[in-house]
């Protein structure tokens, strides 16, 4: 199966040719894909070299103008090392643009911590006004691209990565999706980790959410599964543990409720190898998962 | 006072504008620095008028220097942007004037800034999205200051609108001698090193600024590094 990266340029390719507002911004990581667009759209495909506070700064340009910016590279590049641009130059400007990261969480081990960016969903958290897309399988990635590229001058970032789902779903841009209803709790598992957290949990008698679209924070779905599930709640999210607690907890704050978050640990691991690696590690494998779930809605299944 | 809809303010009139701000001292040799280039700017170069703010084919000014901008506002409100009525109020809570601008509440004002180092980067993406749109007469300036310079995303601005061929791009750098370290070589050699178009002119001369303004350039950005007494003068 390819790769939810391996559809951006030519998603995003074909938009150039369909949509005369689409701009792509690179600095070089990316830029082969972009190859035969450069040269039909040689204005609308600017790669910056390895120039990122420029590559940000140069779409909220190009957003002045009336363009749809579309930024990317790995996410610590993108929205780690230039942040105060994505605060400045797009927040405080406020114009918009679309952020495409690669590498995620740990998509490259063997590359080691300065390719990661677990925080990056956490850091955007900061800023106001963003939407975040988390898809779970290279069909949703190259629907949620439309979709993040269509949406007017919104700012949007989509969080491409090389973990996935066996089976995409269908996603609109905006709701949570019931996979699984239960009564002891609900489980929100966000874009890749919905494989896992379905083979965690069964047998257990919990709702599952599937989450591909984190910000806005679908609320009203998380209220409603709880009326029949109650209102404990685990979050299990590919990158830094606990990042939408806050807004789980917004959204139930009419109701005393409990919420577990799951995702990548803040501590730097310093280890290489294989993501299937990197998952255990971070207790985000469909093993650590089960008894971490099941121990804290009291709901645990016979093995 | 007179009226900011009259448009009868010249040159004469920019001191007293500028005093009717206050509360901003510390920044009040940055602010004077940029007057004489401002104005130059707005009275003579730029194709701009309050009336062509959402006109494509406009000329635009990005004052990345946004600290001390007591000037700007004083030539926003002598060329009819702002009213003058604003003034007095500067930096006050229900003021659109802070000491740093924002564009949203500024009209006239391309960028908010006041961070340094933002301006260049977004005036070549500004340079990039017209050129896309075939918009080849605007002219695009963004103001920074020498110590400013200094930031690395300006560098990193430069390095690319020189061999990019950005020839709707200018700069001008208000050279007040403020940085710690003097850039060996000079200001214009850091430009022209990267395939710039640079003149350095005395930043108080009206005739020899509004040379260098309109000085050909073609194929290349160009920088006009504008020299004024030092900021510890």
């Amino acid at each position: 199966m390819d790769t939810m990266r391996d559809r951006f340029a030519p998603v995003v390719s074909r938009l150039l040719d369909e949509d005369p507002r689409v701009a792509v911004v690179l600095a070089e990581i990316g830029r082969d894909g972009f190859a035969e667009a450069a040269r039909h759209h040689p204005d609308r495909v600017v790669n910056v070299g390895i120039r990122e506070q420029l590559m940000v700064g140069a779409a909220a340009g190009l957003a002045l103008t009336g363009l749809r910016p579309v930024v990317h590279t790995f996410a610590s590049f993108l929205v780690e090392r230039p942040f105060e641009q994505v605060k400045l130059d797009l927040g405080h400007q406020d114009l918009g643009a679309v952020l495409v990261s690669a590498a995620a969480s740990f998509d490259w081990p063997a590359g080691g911590y300065t390719h990661m960016a677990p925080g990056d969903v956490a850091l955007l958290d900061t800023l106001d006004g963003w939407t975040v897309h988390v898809p779970g399988h290279p069909d949703e990635a190259e629907t949620l691209l439309r979709h993040a590229v269509a949406a007017g001058d919104d700012k949007v970032y989509v969080r491409l990565s090389v973990q996935s789902n066996g089976q995409a779903l269908p996603v609109d841009g905006e709701r949570f999706r019931t996979v699984r209803e239960g009564r002891s709790g609900v489980v929100v598992a966000v874009g890749p980790t919905l494989d896992t957290v379905l083979a965690a949990t069964e047998g257990l008698d919990v709702t599952v959410l599937y989450a591909t679209t984190v910000r806005p924070f679908d609320g009203a779905a998380l209220r409603r599964a709880t009326r029949a599930a109650g209102t404990d709640v685990v979050l299990v999210e590919p990158y830094l543990a606990g990042t939408s607690a806050a807004a789980a907890n917004d959204a139930l704050s009419e109701v005393p409720h409990r919420v577990l978050g799951l995702g990548v640990g803040r501590r730097e691991l310093r280890r290489y190898g294989q993501v299937a690696e990197h998952v255990a590690a971070h207790g985000l494998d469909a093993r650590s998962l089960r008894e971490r779930i099941g121990s804290f809605v009291g709901a645990a299944a016979p093995a | 006072m007179t009226n900011a809809t009259d448009m009868t303010h010249t040159y004469a009139d920019l001191p007293g504008l500028m005093g009717l701000m206050t509360g901003d001292e510390k920044h009040g040799p940055a602010a004077t620095s940029t007057l004489d280039v401002l104005w130059v700017l707005y009275d003579r170069v730029l194709r701009v008028s309050p009336g062509r703010m959402a006109d494509p084919e406009r000329d635009r000014f990005l004052l990345s220097k946004g600290h001390g901008p007591m000037a700007y506002y004083a030539v926003l409100a002598a060329k009819g942007f702002v009213p003058v009525e604003w003034l007095p109020g500067f930096g006050s809570y229900d003021s659109p004037l802070g000491h740093h601008p924002d564009r949203t509440l500024v009209p006239g004002a391309e960028i908010g800034s006041g961070s340094l180092g933002h301006g260049l980067p977004i005036a070549v993406g500004t340079a990039l999205g017209l050129r896309a749109q075939g918009l080849d007469e605007p002219r695009v300036w963004a103001l920074i200051g020498d110590a400013e310079l200094d930031e690395g995303s300006n560098h990193e601005a430069i390095a690319f609108a020189g061999p990019a061929g950005l020839d709707r791009l200018h700069t001008v750098v208000v050279d007040n001698s403020s940085a710690t370290y003097a850039r060996p070589g000079g200001i214009a050699a850091r430009f022209e090193a990267a395939g710039w178009s640079a003149l350095t002119v005395d930043g108080r001369d009206h005739e020899a600024l509004y040379a260098a303004f309109t000085a050909p350039h073609p194929g290349r950005p160009h920088v006009v590094v504008a020299r004024v007494e030092p900021k510890s003068a």
